[in-house]
């Protein structure tokens, strides 16, 4: 029974990924996205760390995805676009015509390093992966660690958040007194 | 309760981040490509909370991820935030049309 959820869940994450690798619209990217990070909540009940498949569907799903659907709104272009966007990155291919070898290079550099991964993984034999595990709850053991041992980092986050929050709103509003030109 | 085998934890990690790095290499459009990158932060976690479930008495790769999630929450909207000056300014959020850095 564990093993079928443990299944299910892998399979909703990958094939998530997958479609947001393979699909042409932007939005649509996102709503995958948002299956990739359902299934990984999944697989963190299954690793026993209860309290961060939640903080995971409250942070990514309720938070982080809900940014990316707003930047998706708000840079959204009609369909002028959408035969550009199904082109690969130039970055890679270095100009328009050799389009092609974008696909080649990017998928050669991720299928090796997956090949690369899965070969050391299944040659591997972690001696922490053989003993036995019990399943409780993390609640207790995180409250207590963040006001002990990570205190410190726990402070640091949140001056980090407030930075981030202030910069966003800053970087976001329009500006109108340095670059009147900037919305032409 | 039968905990299941941590390898796979490790794997399906591992194609995640495959996953992730190809949707940063392949993507024009610079929001795909920060979810891409959400991808990629996503397998790291997974590898952490795989390892964290054999150090139930400290928990630091739980801790570790959970730092993770809130940095990855603060990059996020702060690359959102540049992508819509972008957008603004260059009419485009494709990102090998963005070619001048001048105003």
């Amino acid at each position: 029974m564990l093993q079928f959820a443990f299944y299910a869940f892998s399979a909703l994450t990958l094939v998530g990924a997958l479609a947001v690798l393979l699909t042409r619209s932007v939005i649509y990217a996102a709503f995958f996205l948002l299956l990739t990070l359902l299934g990984v909540a999944g697989l963190f009940v299954l690793a026993s760390a209860d309290f961060l498949a939640i903080a995971q569907i409250m942070i990514y799903v309720g938070g982080v995805l809900v940014l990316v659907i707003f930047g998706v709104m708000l840079t959204h272009k009609p369909e002028r676009t959408t035969t550009d966007s199904q082109q690969p990155n130039q970055i890679i291919s270095g100009n328009r015509v050799g389009a092609g070898s974008g696909w080649v290079v990017a998928v050669l550099v991720a299928g090796a390093l997956f090949v690369a991964l899965y070969t050391l993984l299944s040659r591997a034999n972690f001696t922490l992966l053989t003993q036995a595990v019990g399943w409780q709850s993390t609640v207790n053991t995180i409250g207590k660690q963040l006001m002990t041992e990570y205190v410190l980092p726990f402070e640091i986050v949140g001056i980090l958040l407030l930075a981030a929050l202030v910069g966003a709103t800053y970087l976001a509003s329009p500006q109108t007194k340095s670059s009147p030109d900037a919305t032409r | 309760m039968q905990p299941v085998d941590s390898h796979l934890f490790l794997i399906v990690g591992a194609a995640l981040f495959s996953i992730g790095l190809a949707v940063v290499l392949l993507k024009r459009h610079a929001i795909v490509v920060l979810m891409g990158i959400e991808l990629m932060l996503n397998a790291v976690n997974i590898n952490l909370v795989a390892f964290s479930q054999y150090d139930p008495d400290r928990l630091q790769g739980q801790m570790l991820s959970l730092f993770v999630m809130v940095v990855a929450a603060a990059e996020s909207a702060v690359a959102l935030a540049v992508v819509l000056q972008v957008y603004r300014h260059f009419r485009t959020a494709q990102l090998d049309e963005l070619n001048e850095m001048k105003q």
